[in-house]
Parts: C-alpha cells; sequence; structure tokens
C-alpha cells in the first residue's frame, strides 16, 4: 500500500514546460532582424583585433621587449623592466610569441570595448539611483555566474573565433569598471561638488571638470581589475575559438602535455604579473598628479 | 536703503513630508521630537532677516543648531520648504534653472569649511574655475585669477597642487576663488574652523582687511562667538533653527535677547570685542590752541578737572594741558603753546579694548580717541577701561 504511494510520487508527470523554446526563438529573431547589426559588430571588432596582433607581430621581438623594459622602468623600476623583459624572453624561447600577441590583442580589444561601454554605464548609475538599483543585480549575477556561461549566448551571434572570445571576455570583464566608476564619482567629497555647484557649473561640465578627473585613480583601479580579469578568461575563451595562449593550454590538457600545459599557462601568469604592474603602475601615477 | 538681502520666513526641513512637521513646531516641540513623530528634521525655522549692502553678517550659534542649512538657501544649495528669499529684490526661490545657474555664476560665491578645493587642479586651475564655466578666456581668466591669488597673498604658489599647502594657505585658495567671480556676495561657511588658532587670527585680520577694500556682502558663519563679535558688523544667534536674536556685537553683549544667549556670551573676552568708541566719553570740556592760557584754567575749574585736551580749528588734537601747568604758566607769562604736552597717548576709535588697556596704565593722563583724521573724539579714562570688562 504505502510502497505504491510510494511510487507513484515518483513518477514524473508527463507535462513538458518548453522553457527553452521562446528563448531559442528570441535568438532566432535577433539573429536575423539583427543581423547587419552582429555583422558590424563582428566586422569592427575582428578588425581591431586583427590590427593589433598585425602590429604586435609587426614589431621584432627585440623593439617589443624593449618597450615591455621601458614601460616596467617608467612605472615601477629598472629591475622590474628588466625583469619583465626576462619573462618575455622566456615566453618566446617556450616558442609562444605568436600566441602570446594574439593573446594581447583579444584581452586589449575586450578591454577597450569594456571601457568604452563600462565607464557610460558607471557614470549613468552614479547620476541616476533607480538605474543603479536596476544594474547592481545584474552585475552581482554577471560576476557570480561561472564565466562559462557566457561562451553560450556569443556563439549564437558570432562564428567561432576570437570576436565570441572577445564578447564572452567583456561580459565576465566588465563589471569592475563599472562599478569602480560608479563608486569614484559618489565618493567624490560631497563639498567639493558643492562647491562646483555653487559657482554655476552645467551638469556636463561638473561631470567632466570635476566628477570624472577626481574619479579617475578609482577608475584605473576598475581598469586594472577589469584587465586581470579578460586575462583570466583567457583559457575559457579558447573554447569557442579564441587564439593564443588559452588555446594551447587548451591542447595541452586534451593531449596531457604537461610540459605545453606548463609553458603556456606559465606565459599566461607571466602576462598577467606585467599587466597588473603596469596598469596599477598608472593609476598610482594618476592619483600622485591628480591629487598633487 | 533696501536691504542686499532679504530672508522672509525662511524654513528648511529635511525629510519627505515636511508640512506634517510644522504644527509640532508651532506647538514647540523639540527637533529630537518632531524627528520621531514625523520622521522629518527641522534645519531651519522661520528665519527672517535683512542684510544690508557691504555688510559682513555673522550667524552664529552651537553644531547642528541651522546655520550651514540656512547660508545653503542664499545658494540654493539647499532649496527652502517654506518662504522666499530676495536678493536685489528678485526672489530666488522662484527662479528657472538658467536664471539660478546666472545668478551663482555671478552675484554669489562661497567659501567652505573644508574648503572644498579639486585636488586634481593646479592653484590657478582652482581659482580659474568659476570663470572657466562662464566661458571667460584663458588669458582674462588667468590674468584675474592671478590677480586674486596676489590679493590673498599666494603669489608664486600658482601652479601648486592644494595638498601641497597648509590649511590656511588652502583656505587663501579657496577665498580667491570665490572672489576670482567678483561676485556682491560671498558666503562663508565656517571657513576658518578647521584652521589652528594662530592662523585663524591672522586670516581673521585678513579679511577684515579685504572687506575694507572690496566692500562686498559677506555672510560669515562660526560657532565661535570671540570670531563672531570680533568681525561682524551685526551678529545672528541661532538656536533649534531659529535666529533667536539679531544685532550689533555691542547690542547683543548689552542686552542678550535671553539666557541662552547670556551663556553663549558668558565667557567671551570683551577686551577683543569693545572698541574704543564703545567704551569713551565725550569730553566736557576742549579748548582751542588760540584759546589762551585763561580760557584753559577757566574750562578745568568749572569743570573740575585737573587736565584738558587742546585742540586746533578742525578739532585735530594738539596735546594736553593740566591745571598745574597752567596756573605756574600764567604766573611766568607763558602761552597755553609754551606749557602744552604735546606727547600723549592716543587710540584710534576702532583699536579695541585690550589694546588700550597697556596704554592707559601708563599713561597719568585720560587717553585721547581721535578719527584717521585726528580729529578728537572722545576720552577714555581708566575707570572707564576697567568698568567695560566686567
Ligand atoms: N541633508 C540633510 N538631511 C537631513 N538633515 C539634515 C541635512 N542637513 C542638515 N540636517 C540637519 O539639520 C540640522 C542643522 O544642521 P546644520 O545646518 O548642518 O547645523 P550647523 O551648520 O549649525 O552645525 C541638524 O540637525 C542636521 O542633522
Ligand atoms: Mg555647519
Amino acid at each position: 500500500m504505502l510502497s505504491t504511494i510510494w511510487e507513484k510520487l515518483n513518477v514524473f508527470p508527463d507535462v513538458s514546460i518548453p522553457l527553452g523554446t521562446p528563448v531559442e526563438k528570441f535568438v532566432n529573431f535577433l539573429e536575423v532582424n539583427f543581423e547587419i547589426v552582429f555583422d558590424i559588430i563582428f566586422n569592427i571588432t575582428s578588425t581591431t583585433i586583427v590590427a593589433f596582433d598585425d602590429f604586435l607581430n609587426w614589431l621584432p621581438w627585440t623593439v617589443f621587449i624593449l618597450i615591455i623594459v621601458l614601460i616596467g622602468t617608467f612605472f615601477q623600476s629598472f629591475k622590474s623592466g628588466l625583469l619583465y623583459g626576462f619573462f618575455m624572453f622566456l615566453v618566446g624561447s617556450f616558442g609562444l610569441w605568436e600566441e602570446m600577441m594574439i593573446t594581447i590583442a583579444v584581452i586589449l580589444t575586450a578591454v577597450i570595448i569594456s571601457i568604452f561601454i563600462g565607464i557610460p554605464i558607471g557614470i549613468m548609475m552614479a547620476m541616476n539611483k533607480a538605474f543603479s538599483v536596476i544594474m547592481r543585480p545584474i552585475l552581482d549575477a554577471m560576476q557570480t555566474m561561472p564565466s562559462f556561461v557566457y561562451l553560450i549566448p556569443v556563439i549564437f551571434f558570432f562564428p567561432l573565433g576570437n570576436v565570441p572570445a572577445v564578447f564572452a571576455t567583456i561580459i565576465y570583464a566588465v563589471p569592475p569598471v563599472i562599478r569602480l566608476t560608479e563608486l569614484g564619482i559618489r565618493n567624490v567629497d560631497r563639498e567639493v561638488t558643492e562647491s562646483a555647484e555653487s559657482f554655476g557649473s552645467s551638469r556636463v561640465q561638473m561631470l567632466t571638470k570635476v566628477q570624472l578627473p577626481q574619479a579617475v585613480p578609482t577608475i584605473m583601479a576598475g581598469v586594472n581589475q577589469t584587465t586581470m580579469m579578460a586575462l583570466a578568461m583567457a583559457v575559457i575563451a579558447s573554447m569557442v575559438g579564441a587564439g593564443g595562449l588559452g588555446e594551447q593550454v587548451l591542447i595541452a590538457i586534451n593531449r596531457i602535455d604537461i610540459a605545453l600545459g606548463f609553458e603556456a599557462g606559465i606565459s599566461i601568469v607571466f602576462l598577467a604579473i606585467i599587466i597588473d604592474r603596469v596598469t596599477a603602475g598608472i593609476g598610482n601615477r594618476f592619483q600622485r598628479s591628480e591629487e598633487g | 536703503m533696501d536691504a542686499k538681502l532679504s530672508l522672509q520666513n525662511v524654513s528648511k526641513i529635511f525629510g519627505s513630508r515636511p508640512k506634517k512637521a510644522v504644527p509640532y513646531i508651532k506647538e514647540g516641540l523639540s527637533k529630537e521630537e518632531i524627528l520621531e513623530k514625523t520622521g522629518n528634521t527641522v534645519g531651519v525655522y522661520d528665519a527672517s532677516v535683512d542684510i544690508n549692502e557691504g555688510e559682513l553678517f555673522v550667524i552664529m550659534g552651537l553644531s547642528g543648531s541651522g546655520k550651514s542649512t540656512l547660508i545653503r538657501c542664499l545658494n540654493m544649495l539647499n532649496n527652502p520648504t517654506y518662504g522666499s528669499i530676495y536678493v536685489d529684490g528678485e526672489d530666488i526661490v522662484q527662479y528657472k534653472k538658467d536664471q539660478l545657474k546666472d545668478f551663482r555664476q555671478n552675484k554669489i560665491a562661497m567659501v567652505f569649511q573644508h574648503f572644498g578645493l579639486f585636488s586634481h587642479r593646479t592653484v590657478l586651475g582652482n581659482v580659474e574655475y568659476g570663470l572657466e564655466i562662464r566661458g571667460v578666456s584663458q588669458e582674462e581668466r588667468q590674468d584675474i585669477a592671478l590677480k586674486n591669488l596676489e590679493v590673498v597673498g599666494l603669489k608664486g604658489w600658482e601652479d601648486k597642487y592644494p595638498d601641497e599647502l597648509s590649511g590656511g594657505m588652502q583656505q587663501r585658495v579657496g577665498l580667491a576663488r570665490a572672489l576670482a567671480n567678483d561676485p556682491d556676495i560671498l558666503l562663508m561657511d565656517e571657513p576658518f574652523s578647521a584652521l589652528d588658532p594662530l592662523i585663524r587670527r591672522e586670516m581673521q585680520l585678513e579679511l577684515l582687511d579685504i572687506q575694507e577694500r572690496l566692500q562686498k556682502t559677506i555672510i560669515f558663519i562660526t560657532h565661535d562667538v570671540n570670531e563672531a563679535f570680533k568681525i561682524g558688523d551685526r551678529v545672528a544667534v541661532m538656536k533649534d533653527g531659529r535666529i533667536v536674536q539679531t544685532g550689533s556685537p555691542e547690542e547683543i553683549l548689552e542686552e542678550p535677547a535671553d539666557d541662552y544667549i547670556s551663556e553663549f556670551i558668558k565667557d567671551i573676552d570683551r577686551s577683543k570685542i569693545l572698541q574704543a568708541e564703545n567704551i569713551m566719553t565725550r569730553p566736557n570740556a576742549l579748548v582751542s590752541l588760540k584759546d589762551g592760557l585763561n580760557v584753559a584754567i577757566k574750562e578745568m575749574e568749572t569743570n573740575g578737572i585737573s587736565s584738558v585736551f587742546v585742540v586746533d580749528r578742525k578739532r585735530s588734537l594738539q596735546g594736553i594741558v593740566t591745571i598745574d601747568d597752567a596756573i605756574k604758566g600764567r604766573q611766568n607769562g607763558q602761552s597755553l603753546e609754551d606749557i602744552l604736552i604735546r606727547d600723549v597717548e592716543q587710540v584710534q576709535l576702532v583699536d579695541y579694548v585690550q589694546d588700550i588697556i597697556p596704554k592707559a596704565a601708563e599713561t597719568k593722563y585720560p587717553l585721547a580717541v581721535v578719527d584717521e583724521e585726528n580729529r578728537l573724539e572722545g576720552i577714555i579714562l581708566r575707570v572707564h577701561v576697567l568698568t567695560s570688562l566686567s
């Protein structure tokens, strides 16, 4: 008696709620009706990546390393500069130079687009409380969602390759620059904005002459975080066809090639160290010249 | 003359439904009770006052009494809940956005307690700000900014950043920035409170100096009675959002409106507030140089005094003669000029009692109080000095 009830409780009813269907329809709708838009986005993005990649490959490796040394010296110290140069040399010696350039090109593109999208959104959030309230949970979700998830929507809209990788990277990496732009603007000292207001500043003047310049150090911290997160996406993004170091890691995993895996992996770490230190250094520099 | 600035029944109540608070205010409930009952904070209630052109008007009160709330209504950083604020006869509360921008750009400027400087701009860039947003050309605004930096004594510092300057210098930048706009009205919300006492005194004197030259209408806030009475032409005392007394420092000292104010001014150093003109008396007798000795002696005898001041035809102070010298002089056939003591202690009308005390202690004669043209305006006896301080 009891056991038959138990069995019945265990039978799943024969209903299906096709939640996936409307989503699929929506995606199809976008694909069909906004094809041109996606084509344009694809072309711009892809051109940018190729341009960066071509430029980086056109640079002789010696010049590239010299630039890295100089950048390191400028933002940190000569010693760090030398170390960074040596890191780059090591990557070359692994035979991963071209792969590294692709990775840099993809990340640069993703970061630049993130900044163009993120800063205006951050500004709007700082100016408009309602918008901020709506955006916050979305940003939270974007940051807590496993990054693989972002691969799914982008492959609907773009053919496999570097472009969907860039957009997956942007979705994953853009929240910090948005958040810190908002934070930077909101945290401008109240007396400072009030003094600007008391002189009769317009809203635009207030933003461009006071709030944004005051927020630059914070925004730079956001750019730093965004860049680091973009780099962290390198391996995952190669699942939708991004080339570069991430792809090498993926290949190594498939082939259980420990040597290649290590070399490609450590190359990403080298890049991460350099990018982190340099962007943090730029931020500090702003802080100094901004505040005296 | 019409007032430069006229506040009429200005109230500022913070919170979503200020109307609810009004009946409770009228009942005389405290701020805390009203906050609890209605969720509204009374910042300022029913403030009315006229401020004249060229006046240095001080608003004084304890922390939380609503001083900042009130002064911020004057440039609409706070929008008053009720009431009108007339500036040159126009109600600024009714201003549209563009009118308000215009008003802020041209007529009024503010100096902040913590300076409110733009840390990303140089000193020059800070002072230029108001002109820049008005669209004044680069050269012209640099010119004006440099001039104003000179006015506040910061020549040569224009390329520094604010955080390279001391507090006192930062506030000078704040002042120069406000002056650069050449506003009619200058709002100063506790501008010197963040500075240490020595610098504060220096800045007070400089402000008076600048005021003398530029003749702005200044509304100055402080919680320090001594500061208020030292620099204010008139002072308004605030308590719990209301103005409880308005008057000149002397008026308030003489006749405090209530116990609160008495308490406030209790430990004020009167010698730093009262000036020669407040404690002097008109001389009973005066002798002119051409009057001669006999007249002088007669004047002293009829008034029962032992010395008398001598002036010329324009009442400009010449010296003093004593009764003893005069009688001796008459016997020796000397003239008034022969026995005149020319080296007399004199003080200016605006000298503070604290500076008069040492002079009064030294001299045997009364102190002569003169105006800028050296005309004798009054005399101060040692006893005047002493009674003025109690
Ligand atoms: N923006 C605001 N919102 C709510 N209450 C405020 C606000 N500004 C000031 N108040 C309140 O108004 C009262 C007067 O404050 P304030 O004018 O700053 O005093 P003061 O400048 O004399 O120290 C205080 O009780 C304060 O808490
Ligand atoms: Mg205040």
